[in-house]
């Protein structure tokens, strides 16, 4: 038995404890925003937040996460810099296929919460780990500034 | 109806029609719902080019696509793929626009696999809006007028006085309105007009077609200036629903092993310790599919549990022996033996399939001979969603979900691998999360299926991992294309001499002729436009030894490449400005009847209607080339400077110019993209500018990194580690987009594969401009450090 809080709700669960957090929201709790890109920690489409930093949640086992907040794509509707960000994605038209956008937005999350107003170089670092195949990397790029700017404007 | 004692030809034509269309009336929600007699689809029409030529053609009928509820909300279906393109948003914008409905008000459905009933919606070679435009404005137009009809019916006054404004119709002298809401049980008893009776709309009138995102009207999105984009909302909050993302109820989740080399099958299986990995139900053999395998499942072994991880720990726990002797000789496939075996005979004559003039006797008495042969390797396309389907049998009957680019092959697939009848099998279209081709090969549909069966009809979910992925891809083919040019004194190009080698996707369907197809030759091969008194072109030899498949703008791909970069090649030896130089191999504005130079598939389009114009080829090079500010002016400095490339693909045409540094290090810096593009009229700019853009990232990939290779027969890449794909710092910031000829009297073009082929050799060529080194094999990988600038 696994214990853990997820977008806020404690968890208990009966997994193995080398599942990766992913499969566990996947496939245990159905909650599918946070997609399968490598399964290697390659490509950022499962990005979550535990205890706010961003992981890969396809290549951290469960009980990495056994008494700590994870954060998925579902709870940024609710979250102040989240619902920014989604607003600034939506601006720019950033998705295409859509699949790693969740990815690249909860890695844009964290890193305007840590760096609320970042350079085109911090937004490099901080999204390199994010493939997007369809191409978005420029609107995602223009997204951050722009969720940057909204920040700036509503603080 | 009273209103037949007045001479309006729509109500006249109606009357007329035989077998007039009873809506559900009373059915509530979907009031125009569907009733159609699918024979008069489309029967005036003799199938020939483009949607005509399509299985199933083309539907215009709006009871088929369009229901109005009583409250007013519309339902308008999309019966294409959605990949990332935005069909979903562009085809029903069409219709919504021409019926006059507000977009706040409309909800999409996504169809079923059923092209009977929809038309054709194998979604692939950027076909969509070139098939689906006029059709799909027709169908808004016929629902405009039976609305416009009830409204007249209910105000018992001519149709010539009751106009559609925004959802509503108004009765013109009197400024009375009626609802859509209000007319729709009306209008659903009413007859769908005669197509030469609808009228179009102007494009002063459409408010959603043909729009930049700051003229939309108010509302139209959930703020002003924002593009329209249907699924936008879902996507950034996670409630998009892709393949993996349907879950059934006492579903079963399934990994495969597959065999590594191409038509290998199993020897032995340990499955002892994979039985033992908690969770896992079954481990099955499947049977390998024999060599040109179709869309077959390749076999394996599967293995069934009750959740992912656990299938992927006991796939990992297996112990298979392959048996290579039923794969011929891919068992011995090594690319870089396949690489130089292909450029050994391309130096043979190979089997000519264009000529005119005597190229042996320009190459003969030629003041001076150019020669270059370049390569393009392997990819796979690599969607950011692996392949993953579901499939649940039960009573005689099978459903299956998945993320398909062509669902009509997906059911009838699976009709004829489970015997039923079509009727029997349902197959519902997911959001893909990327296809570029891969997802037009519904195997991994075929696979659910299979396991569904075997687990006595329980859901199950298969699922691909991304090794999987690159492993077991329908590859895109791998290429040698070798040129040679003849000058005369006064440097003009006399001769050209094309000889192409790549496997052919046909040997994925049947025998290996080891030569491409008519429809691969057509991919920048014979439809090469270029004013030289001597041109032969000939084909090689080059077997398959993978399954090969398309790629978002497939064999455009090397032969862009090889011409592209060799035009420049030829324009830097005869010492002239490539774009000037570029502008006169083209010759004088013409429009080029495919046939004339033996090209017979023009992409299936008509060749009157769709031509080779080389005004339009003229214009895109213009445009790039001056927002470019060709050739550089004062942003050029040393090791920096600019390249282009043009190309024409898929009924559209584009040029790219790159404004490229490569430093000491030989690190390729993109400071700037401008990409002119024509593709006619432009439906919906926004999305095309996104294309292009994720074109643009996806053809920086293909120069720059990303390639597959095979070693005893196996795909040497596994994930996202040794198969390169850009990320964030390797694509440009800078990428502009500028439309030519977004007018209406030219016939639609696609958008979403004719801007990847100029990528790759624009920046080969600004390379070369930048450092004076010349790429002829791709991808670029290293060799800028070693190379000898
Ligand atoms: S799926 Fe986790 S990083 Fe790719
Ligand atoms: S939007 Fe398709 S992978 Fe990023």
């Amino acid at each position: 038995m696994i214990s853990l809080t997820i977008n806020g709700t404690p968890q208990q669960l009966e997994v193995a404890a080398d599942t990766p957090i992913l499969w566990v929201l996947r496939d245990t709790l159905q909650m599918t925003g946070t997609r399968f890109g490598c399964g290697m920690a390659l490509c950022g489409a499962c990005t979550v937040h535990l205890d706010g930093n961003p992981i890969r949640s396809c290549a951290t086992p469960v009980s990495y996460a056994a008494g700590k907040h994870i954060t998925t794509i579902e709870a940024m509707e609710n979250d102040a810099v989240g619902q920014r960000v989604q607003d600034a994605w939506m601006d720019e038209a950033v998705a295409q296929c859509g699949y790693c956008q969740c990815g690249q937005i909860m890695s844009a999350v964290a890193l305007l919460k840590s760096n609320p107003k970042p350079t085109d170089k911090d937004i490099t670092n901080a999204m390199n780990g994010n493939i997007c195949r369809c191409g978005t990397y420029p609107r995602i790029r223009k997204a951050i500034h722009r969720a940057a700017l909204y920040t700036e404007v509503k603080a | 109806m009273s209103t037949s004692t007045t001479t309006d030809p729509l109500l006249l034509a109606n009357v007329s029609r035989r077998g007039l269309l009873k809506g559900l009336g009373a059915a509530g929600a979907l009031v125009l719902a569907a009733r159609w007699d699918l024979a008069v689809a489309a029967e005036d029409e003799a199938p020939k080019y483009g949607a005509d030529a399509m299985p199933h053609g083309w539907v215009d009928n709006p009871n088929v696509f369009i229901s109005i509820a009583v409250d007013g909300s519309v339902t308008i279906i999309n019966h294409r793929a959605e990949m990332g393109q935005g069909i979903r948003t562009s085809l029903v914008m069409v219709i919504a626009d021409e019926m006059g409905a507000d977009w706040s008000s409309v909800k999409v459905m996504q169809a079923d696999a059923d092209e009977a009933r929809y038309g054709n919606q194998n979604t692939d070679g950027s076909r969509s809006m070139r098939h689906f435009f006029e059709p799909l404005r027709r169908c808004g137009a016929a629902a405009r007028t039976m609305l416009e009809q009830a409204a007249a019916q209910h105000w018992q006054v001519p149709v010539s006085d009751c106009t559609t404004t925004v959802h509503q119709v108004i009765h013109t002298p009197s400024g009375r309105a009626l609802s859509f809401g209000e007319l729709a049980t009306t209008a659903s008893e009413l007859p769908v007009p005669e197509r030469q009776f609808l009228r179009l709309k102007t494009r002063e009138q459409w408010r959603y077609i043909n729009k930049q995102p700051d003229q939309l009207p108010p509302g139209t999105t959930e703020k002003a200036g924002q593009p329209m984009a249907i699924d936008g909302r879902d996507i950034v909050s996670g409630k998009a629903i892709y393949g993996a993302d349907v879950i059934l109820d006492n579903m079963l989740f399934a990994v495969i092993a597959r065999p590594p080399v191409y038509g290998a099958s199993i020897q032995s299986v340990d499955d002892s310790a994979a039985l033992q990995v908690p969770g896992v139900v079954k481990v099955v053999q499947l049977p390998t599919a024999s060599i040109a395998s179709a869309f077959s499942p390749l076999g394996g072994v599967a293995v069934i549990a009750n959740s992912t991880w656990a299938a992927l720990s006991g796939r990992k726990a297996l112990t298979i022996t392959w048996d290579n002797s039923s794969a011929g000789d891919n068992a011995a496939y090594d690319s870089v033996a396949f690489k130089a075996a292909m450029e050994a005979e391309s130096l043979k004559p190979g089997k000519v399939v264009r000529t005119q003039g005597d190229i042996q006797q320009a190459l003969n008495s030629a003041d001076q001979r150019f020669e270059a042969s370049y390569y393009s390797p392997h990819m796979a396309q690599a969607p950011m969603e692996p392949p993953v389907a579901i499939a649940h049998i039960k009573d005689g009957r099978v459903e299956a979900w998945g993320p398909v680019q062509n669902p009509q092959a997906a059911r009838d697939g699976l009709a004829k691998r489970l015997s039923l009848e079509a009727d029997n099998v349902t197959v519902h279209a997911t959001l893909l999360g990327g296809g570029f081709g891969r997802k037009a090969k519904p195997d991994f549909v075929f696979e659910a299926a299979d396991l569904s069966q075997i687990m006595d009809g329980r859901p199950v979910r298969v699922q691909w991992s991304r090794e999987d992925d690159l492993h077991h891809s329908f590859f895109h083919t791998v290429s040698v294309d070798r040129l040679e040019a003849s000058f005369n004194k006064e440097s003009e190009v006399t001769g050209w001499l094309h000889r192409s080698l790549s496997p052919s996707i046909k040997s994925l369907f049947g025998p290996d002729s080891g030569h491409m197809s008519d429809i691969e030759l057509a991919m920048g091969v014979r439809n090469m436009p270029f004013d030289i008194p001597a041109i032969q072109q000939e084909t090689g030899e080059a077997m398959a030894h993978v399954r090969i498949g398309w790629f978002r703008s497939v064999y455009n791909i090397p032969h862009a490449f090889a011409i592209q970069s060799f035009v420049a090649e030829l324009a830097h030896k005869a010492g002239k400005d490539h774009r000037d130089f570029l502008l006169e191999l083209l010759g004088p504005d013409r429009q080029i009847d495919p046939r004339n130079q033996n090209e017979p598939w023009n992409y299936r389009e008509d060749p009157i209607r769709y031509p080779i114009d080389t005004a339009r080829y003229r214009d895109v090079i213009k445009t790039a080339t001056r927002k470019a500010n060709w050739p550089g002016g004062t942003r050029i400095a040393a090791r920096r400077a600019l390249g282009l490339a043009v190309h024409h693909s898929f009924m559209s045409y584009a040029a790219v110019v790159m404004d490229v540094e490569v430093s000491e290090q030989g690190e390729v810096i993109i400071h700037r993209v401008d990409i002119a593009f024509d593709c006619g009229p432009q439906v919906n700019p926004e999305r095309i500018r996104s294309q292009l853009e994720g074109a643009c990232a996806m053809g920086v990939g293909i120069a720059m990194m990303t390639q597959i290779t095979a070693g005893d027969g196996k795909v040497q890449q596994d994930n996202f580690h040794n198969y390169l794909v850009p990320r964030h710092s390797q694509v440009p910031k800078e990428i502009h987009i500028h439309a030519v000829n977004d007018r209406l009297d030219v016939p639609i073009g696609g958008a979403g594969e004719p801007g990847v082929p100029p990528i790759a050799p624009a920046l080969c060529n600004a390379i070369f401009a930048a450092t004076g080194q010349r790429i002829r094999t791709l991808p670029i990988a290293g060799q800028l450090r070693t190379g000898n600038s």
